[in-house]
């Protein structure tokens, strides 16, 4: 009885087992489309079925924590923001707060107030790159061009802002570095009223209750919420296993505790809970909650007693001796800094967590048993920036 | 729970392999008997009041001038049930760093681990996969270590800045680096 269960027919010496397929080896990346960046995927395959997955990333390794024992505090701001190019306003916040805390300086509730607001804007635009790219992923291009578009009104912000549209250096360790020019708030509220009644409905319909897409996506890369927990998992890949753990809600910084806003959690209705579908969903939907923090911290600025964002710059940053790990939610989930000081003028040593790179860490063991083609969906539903991986 | 109840836990469970502990500090921490640590990490996770399931982050620090010189491993763990940090520290000798790994406790220590051994040359002992994971492969040191020097070439290709090449620089040229400098190294020469 040969493998394939038919009887050889009599006389035949081929040996059937030989049909076998061995496991071919496949490289998947660094140049590939949907890595999104340079990560490079080894896969072990057996047919179309994933036997073994492992990445290896270091592609676009620039050092940041080795640059940033050599310069001084505010010299790394623009190297954090060149972790997490497409969010780059979370990168800086992250640090500047992570110094602020080991240095003991309390920031104005007007600058609080800046940055949330271009934190969540900040959000917004970067869930536009994550779910359009992670449509254009699974075959649908038009949404891709549909958010670039969007995207582009915000960085039109930023750019009037603080003069750049993707690397800002606009958080400032105790302060901003430029105030938000005149008319900035009316400005948001035309492009928030644009997304609230067009943009975002637009999107729910024509990607996140689209029949293809859920039918394609509501069965794949399920992750429970013991693995993510294990696996660190933070931010919407977190909340899409259905773990509602928010750091705005659960360590508030920035004055967070003051703001009405809810925390999308996946439900897993169209699938099992912690889908691919989930996650996405999740995206999708914080977009419009960060769309209602940006309206009630606009309100908020306009009834603030103005004061100059330099106020508490310090002339030089040098935090005393000691250590600090602090953590704030960036669009990709937490983002830790681990930053201890000798009392010097450049930190002694900065340890970057990466929402990414912690998410990847799970990959391989999601990735074994699925299809080669569901290995691509799962990338995309993580929404991992190799910029950040790598630092 | 603070930082003291889990600190007193913890010495009531373990007594003498809790070193020390710095607890007025930003972020506070125990410092942990090196043979110790797998133990009291899988205590921290599975006690119900301690209940620490995430490992938020791990790293390496390099004290080279610390008396006695040592290297740090950082486990920094969160509670989702109860919300509360702590971090957990072992001290290493500089010479051939070893700490068991806790990738059995929490998954994610795989590529922290990983990343560890790839920047300090802290070798986590029992690690399943320990290779390097941002360098290349083929690099040799660890670079985050206080002592690194730069290697003057890594595959035929200048990494360091050649002292002509820094004099050009200090003379106001915008040069290359690293493997876009295409400068011959026996440039400086007099040729005449």
């Amino acid at each position: 009885m040969s493998s394939t269960g038919f009887a050889p027919p009599p006389g035949d010496t081929w040996d059937y087992d030989a049909l076998d397929t061995d496991e071919m080896i496949l490289q998947m990346g660094p140049q590939h489309p949907a890595t999104h960046g340079v990560l490079r995927v080894e896969l072990r395959t057996d047919g179309e079925v994933v036997r073994a997955a492992r990445p290896h990333i270091g592609y676009l390794h620039r050092c940041f924590e080795k640059h940033a024992e050599n310069v001084d505090y505010p010299g790394v701001m623009p190297y954090a923001d060149r972790m997490d190019y497409v969010a780059s306003m979370g990168n800086t916040l992250g640090f500047a707060l992570a110094v602020e805390k080991l240095a003991g300086i309390e920031t104005s509730p007007y600058v609080n107030t800046i940055r949330v607001i271009v934190a969540e804007l900040q959000r917004i635009a970067s869930h536009c790159v994550a779910i359009g790219t992670y449509a254009m992923d699974i075959g649908a291009f038009t949404p891709f061009l549909h958010l670039l578009r969007d995207r582009e009104k915000i960085l039109d912000l930023f750019e009037w802002t603080c003069g750049a549209r993707l690397l800002y250096n606009y958080n400032w360790v105790g302060g901003m570095s430029h105030d938000l020019p005149d008319g900035f708030a009316r400005a948001t509220r035309d492009l928030l009223r644009e997304f609230d009644a067009v943009t975002y409905p637009e999107l729910v319909d024509l990607i996140i209750t689209n029949k293809i897409f859920i039918k394609r996506l509501a069965d794949v890369g399920v992750c429970s919420t013991e693995l993510a927990i294990s696996y660190d998992l933070t931010g919407p890949n977190l909340r899409g296993s259905g773990l509602a753990r928010d750091l705005r809600k659960d360590a508030p910084y920035c004055g967070y505790e003051n703001y009405d806003f809810e925390i999308p959690v996946g439900d897993g209705r169209f699938g099992p809970l912690g889908s691919c579908l989930d996650r996405t969903w999740v995206r999708v939907v914080e977009m419009q909650e960060s769309s209602k923090i940006i309206h009630q911290a606009l309100n908020r600025l306009e009834k603030m007693e103005k004061t100059d964002v330099h106020e508490t710059v310090p002339r030089r940053v040098k935090p005393p001796k000691g250590e600090v790990y602090c953590r704030s939610e960036a669009p990709r989930g937490q983002l830790g800094y681990y930053v201890v000081s000798d009392g010097g003028v450049n930190p002694y040593r900065v340890k970057v967590k990466s929402p990414c790179f912690t998410a990847l860490s799970v990959f391989h063991h999601m990735a074994k048993g699925m299809m080669i083609a569901d290995v691509v969906a799962l990338i995309g539903s993580f929404d991992i920036v190799l910029g950040e991986i790598d630092r | 729970m603070d930082a003291k109840a889990i600190h007193d836990a913890l010495v009531g469970r373990f007594g003498e392999k809790i070193l020390s502990a710095d607890l007025e500090a930003v972020s506070p921490f125990a410092v942990v008997a090196t043979e110790a640590i797998v133990e009291v990490a899988e205590f921290c996770k599975s006690d119900s009041a301690l209940a620490m399931d995430n490992l938020m982050c791990l790293s390496g620090v390099d004290y080279p001038k610390e008396e006695p010189p040592r290297m740090e491993v950082v486990y920094h763990l969160y509670s989702y049930t109860h919300h509360h940090t702590f971090a957990l520290k072992v001290h290493l000798p500089r010479e051939n760093p070893a700490v068991a790994t806790v990738e059995r406790l929490w998954g994610v220590a795989n590529f922290h681990e990983r990343e560890c051994w790839d920047m300090f040359g802290i070798v986590f002992a029992g690690h399943s996969d320990m290779r390097r994971i941002l360098l290349p492969d083929d690099w040799e040191g660890h670079p985050l270590r206080k002592d690194w020097e730069d290697p003057e070439y890594y595959n035929g290709m200048h990494v360091k800045p050649t002292e002509q090449m820094a004099e050009r620089a200090m003379g106001g040229e915008a040069i290359g680096v690293g493997p876009f400098d295409f400068t011959p190294p026996n440039a400086n020469v007099e040729t005449e």
